[in-house]
């Protein structure tokens, strides 16, 4: 099952080496790690989505806060979320197929960025559910590059990560 | 001067702090104003802020600014002969002066080889802080001489790290080095500088606090959790405490004492525990697990509930946690909540400094009657048996380290190491009350005992301090017979000589049908000969009969002393 975590961390060198390290030396599986500076400039947020079950969780939360650069780490169940992930994606497309690709991005919400003789890029933010179709919708073309964000949310309504 | 090995511009800089340091400290201060100072020497005065009295430490070429001034202090440095026992010695001195201990070591192969014993810390929760030179910082990534990233290698191993790179912010990372070592669970700290910062000059003033928004160690019991650890106890018919050196650690043997004694709860201890109580006390069954004692491991078995304080449920304490959490009902107390739950199921979890919490508990606590379950315990305790019996040619080393424990005084300290030597030690040393036995529990490391003990003589140099261990890790410790002899420490040392890595032969023996496979220490010296060029008396035993005298003439005698004991090559650990 995906968990979406969410961690408040100090803004400086070494803290997501510190992070991966421990993902990796706990054996804790990551589907995707998002990282930003936040309103504060001294903080940053880590989005990481983690596969496994609720002991996997509970203790990656428990060794997350053991971490001293780790300030707030906080899972908020999936329908409480909202969640985005931006992805880039170059299609190589013959001039007759331009059009009807051009159709499925807008249908989807996407936006063309970038445009060549050959190919197309699109841009997308929405859900991971629906990025996954927009690939699933481009796949009978020729996709040439594929560039992900992972996964970023806050929780819904007037809650934030601060308080409760 | 820094011997500086890389050509660099960092030169010049040098020049400067000679003429600086030419004037004493004390003019610099005086009036109170604040002078510049360099780093080095703020790193000396971080320290004398922090109250450290010992650095146990080996130099190199770019920890040199900072031995430079650690010249000029009060604080004492004992050099060590390899960087691991630097940090095992910090760590001997940190578990018996309850103290932060404080190790040194140069940039790269110097860092690297305190990793070993910064993991050992870890492992077993020991607060230090560890001091690493660091190449200048404008070269760090170039691969130049001497250059290790170490606090990315020690990251797993250490409860944080620092590579100070602005000079400004030394006094605040110490401060908060030495807090985070010693407060909620311990553990090392290490702090890596580079050379430059340590030549660099500043305003020195030590905060006299520390804020860090991400570390609140929590110590106290959340009230609603001790209510249903009472309420499980009132409850309970056959309740056992596993207290661990987490008890240990929070200075709360008395605490554990008193709470079992008002509740008449019989009390096992891990290895690390060991001493919580008294061997002899009449409510301790001994330590538990894969090399524990029957009764220890009936009475987990036979409880209906298990009220664990401050230990991990490690593998060899417990080999099963699963099936142990399924038929009996478990509380965890431990400081730090990622334990909790983490190997063992855990019915009520309770985080929080075991001293505080004891104390709560006992408070909260009504008289309970578990007179029936103890006298059961207690005859377990009675149907112990070990093979105490006399080998022709050879020592019994359960027999024999009962008579040395016997011999020594009541406060005396005993360190083992790992392998056979550490579970005949940890069964059978009698640790009376004011008593200590201690060892590398988590990671069982080879070659911790003689540099812990010299760590140990030094927190408190009154005290007899015993060192046990076998022909395998002597010969990966025994130049630290060169700092027992420098330092001119009346350490005794025991000798379990089988010529075997007896532990793994018995693994070998057991797990794959005899197939000895190097384990045989032939070639090994004449340790007596060892000891005796180091200038440090010896002796060698192969009776039992000669047990009594020997122990006798090595505790009498004023000075280091190596006591071999030759030990059957087949002589199971229990």
């Amino acid at each position: 099952m995906k968990h979406t975590i969410s961690v408040l961390v100090e803004n400086h060198s070494g803290v997501l080496s510190r992070i991966s390290g421990l993902f990796s030396r706990r054996g804790f599986n990551i589907d995707s790690l998002a990282v930003g500076v936040t309103e504060d400039p001294s903080i940053s947020r880590m989005t990481i989505v983690v596969d496994g079950n609720d002991y996997t969780v509970e203790q990656v939360e428990k060794q997350l806060n053991k971490l001293i650069d780790v300030i707030k780490v906080r899972t908020i169940p999936s329908e409480e979320l909202v969640t985005r992930e931006l992805v880039l994606v170059k299609v190589q497309v013959e001039t007759s197929q331009r059009s009807e690709v051009m159709d499925l991005v807008k249908i989807m919400g996407g936006k063309i960025i970038d445009i060549s003789r050959t190919t197309l890029t699109i841009e997308m933010t929405d859900t991971t559910a629906q990025i996954a179709l927009l690939e699933d919708l481009l796949s009978p073309y020729r996709v040439v590059e594929v560039a992900r964000t992972g996964l970023i949310a806050v929780q819904k309504g007037a809650v934030t990560i601060h308080k409760k | 001067m820094p011997v500086r090995l890389t050509g660099s511009p960092g030169h010049r800089i040098i020049v400067e702090n000679i003429s600086f340091t030419g004037i004493p400290a004390g003019e610099r201060e005086s009036g109170g104003k604040r002078m510049k100072i360099t780093g080095a020497e703020a790193m000396v005065k971080c320290l004398e802020n922090e109250g450290v009295s010992v650095v146990f430490g080996y130099p190199g070429a770019t920890i040199c600014p900072f031995y430079d001034r650690l010249s000029h202090s009060p604080i004492r440095h004992v050099l060590v002969r390899h960087e691991q026992n630097a940090g095992h010695a910090a760590s001997g001195y940190a578990r018996i002066s309850g103290k932060v201990g404080v190790c040194a070591a140069t940039s790269g192969p110097g860092a690297l080889n305190l990793i070993t014993a910064l993991a050992t810390a870890y492992m077993d929760s020991i607060p230090l802080v560890a001091i690493t030179g660091q190449v200048q910082s404008d070269l760090l990534g170039r691969d130049v001489f001497q250059e290790a990233d170490i606090t990315g290698a020690a990251e797993p191993f250490t409860k944080h790290s620092f590579l100070i790179k602005d000079v400004t912010e030394l006094p605040r990372i110490f401060k908060e080095a030495f807090y985070i070592a010693s407060t909620g669970r311990p553990g090392p700290v290490l702090i890596d500088i580079p050379i430059d910062i340590q030549q660099a000059e500043f305003d020195f003033s030590y905060p006299a606090g520390v804020s860090i928004r991400g570390y609140k160690p929590s110590t106290k019991g959340h009230v609603v959790q001790m209510k249903r650890v009472v309420d499980a106890i009132t409850h309970s018919e056959r309740p056992v405490i596993c207290a661990g050196g987490g008890v240990i650690a929070a200075g709360a043997k008395r605490e554990l004492r008193e709470y079992a004694e008002k509740c008449g709860i019989p009390v096992v201890s891990t290895m690390m525990g060991i001493g919580v109580l008294p061997s002899g006390h009449p409510l301790y069954l001994g330590m538990l697990g894969t090399y524990g004692t029957s009764a220890a491991n009936l009475a987990i078995g036979e409880a209906d509930l298990l009220i664990i304080i401050g230990a991990r449920v490690g593998d060899r304490a417990v080999a099963t946690p699963g099936m142990l959490s399924q038929r009996t009902q478990v509380i965890h107390i431990d400081i730090d909540p990622a334990e909790i739950g983490k190997n063992m199921g855990t019915a009520i979890p309770l985080v929080g400094d075991a001293k505080q919490i004891l104390t709560q508990l006992y408070d909260m606590t009504p008289g309970t009657d578990f007179s029936q379950w103890l006298l059961q315990a207690r005859q377990w305790r009675e149907e112990v048996s070990f093979d105490l019996g006399e080998r022709k040619g050879y020592i019994n080393p359960r027999a024999f380290i009962r008579s040395l424990s016997a011999a020594l005084p009541d406060d005396a300290v005993i360190v083992s190491d790992v392998g056979q030597n550490q579970i005949w030690t940890a069964n059978h040393c009698n640790v009376r009350p004011g008593g200590r036995f201690f060892t590398t529990g988590g990671m069982g490391t080879m070659g911790y005992a003689i540099p812990a003990a010299v760590g140990a003589k030094f927190a408190d140099p009154g005290r007899m301090v015993v060192a046990v261990c076998g022909d395998g890790a002597f010969q990966m410790q025994m130049m630290e017979l060169a700092t027992v002899c420098q330092e001119n420490l009346n350490l005794k040392i025991i000798l379990m000589k089988n010529g075997q890595l007896g532990m793994i032969r018995e693994l070998q023996k057991k797990q794959y049908k005899g197939n000895y496979m190097a384990v045989g220490l032939d070639g090994g010296p004449d340790y007596g000969k060892i000891a005796g060029a180091y200038g440090i008396r010896a002796a060698g035993i192969r009776e039992q009969s000669q047990a009594g005298e020997a122990i006798e003439e090595m505790l009498s005698h004023d000075g280091p002393y190596l006591l071999q004991c030759l030990v059957r090559p087949d002589e199971p650990s229990l």
